[in-house]
């Protein structure tokens, strides 16, 4: 008999796989269609949040507090990411005054 | 009460992000994105992860989104986007194909989640248990189990701090 607070088991669980897929899928269009890279920067945020909740709800449901801390790694790996992507970003900028992804087809083949 | 609850956040998290998709102005996907960040840390809060809800709101919005607006500043020149520059406003390309990716990948999700049986929660299942705070478990399992990964994101940080002031200094 596992336990489980009566507060989290009024949720089923599918209501967050649900709402993660939504906000993961909506992250992928944002990302395949938008051209300004900051926005496609923040679509990726948004899967990361949205694999993050998933992953925090499982390990909150299985009573193993292993999970959240994968969470807590993957927030660090993320904070990292955005600077160095931003900084990279800040410098396409610099170079070619523009940072519509349209434009930066030089290896597109 | 708790469901409404749920809903409310859900719905807050799934328009704000919808939001940061369809808006033409850079500047205002960057404050809805604050929104979904905020929604997702009250449903960290309501799925009993009271820890990472506030690391949610100090990493993200305190960080991410303090990073993401500064280089919405430094690459955003007004109104010279006849001049071939970079304009506040922004549009989308390729609708039909992103459409079609993430139709595909929605339906993906939809058959794995749907052949597996999450475990229904129910009475039966499970006994009551007092809701308690996570902190603590996390603390000590980020200084005892996990201890080398900690070192090791710590040495990642760094590094990538390290990197992104090389990469943005003006002379190299």
């Amino acid at each position: 008999m596992q336990q489980l607070p009566d507060v989290i088991r009024q949720i089923p669980l599918n209501n967050y796989v649900w709402f993660s897929a939504a906000l993961f899928c909506i992250g992928i269009i944002g990302v395949l269609t938008r051209r300004n890279a900051i926005i496609i920067f923040m679509s990726i945020e948004l899967m990361l949040n949205a694999v993050n909740l998933l992953l925090a709800a499982f390990s909150s449901y299985k009573a193993d507090p292993a999970g959240q801390v994968f969470v807590f790694f993957i927030m660090a790996v993320a904070a990292a990411e955005v600077a160095v992507g931003l900084a990279i970003i800040v410098m396409i900028y610099r170079n070619i005054q523009s940072i519509d992804v349209g434009i930066l087809n030089k290896l597109k083949w | 009460m708790i469901q409404l609850v749920f809903i409310a956040f859900a719905l807050l998290s799934v328009v704000s992000a919808l939001v940061v998709l369809l808006t033409n102005n850079v500047l205002y996907a960057a404050f809805s994105l604050l929104v979904t960040f905020l929604g997702m840390a009250g449903l960290y809060v309501i799925v009993g992860a009271d820890f990472l809800g506030v690391a949610q709101i100090l990493v993200y919005i305190g960080g991410i989104l303090v990073l993401l607006i500064f280089g919405v500043m430094l690459t955003n020149q007004k109104g010279t986007k006849s001049q071939g520059r970079n304009d506040i406003l922004t549009e989308n390309t390729n609708r039909v194909i992103g459409l079609v990716v993430a139709a595909g990948m929605f339906g993906l999700l939809y058959f794995v989640f749907s052949k597996g049986h999450f475990a229904e929660v129910q009475a039966s299942l499970f006994t009551d248990t007092p809701l308690k705070a996570t902190t603590q478990t996390i603390g000590l399992q980020l200084m005892t189990d996990f201890v080398l990964p900690f070192e090791v994101s710590g040495v990642l940080l760094m590094a990538a701090l390290l990197g992104a002031a090389y990469l943005s200094t003006k002379q190299k």
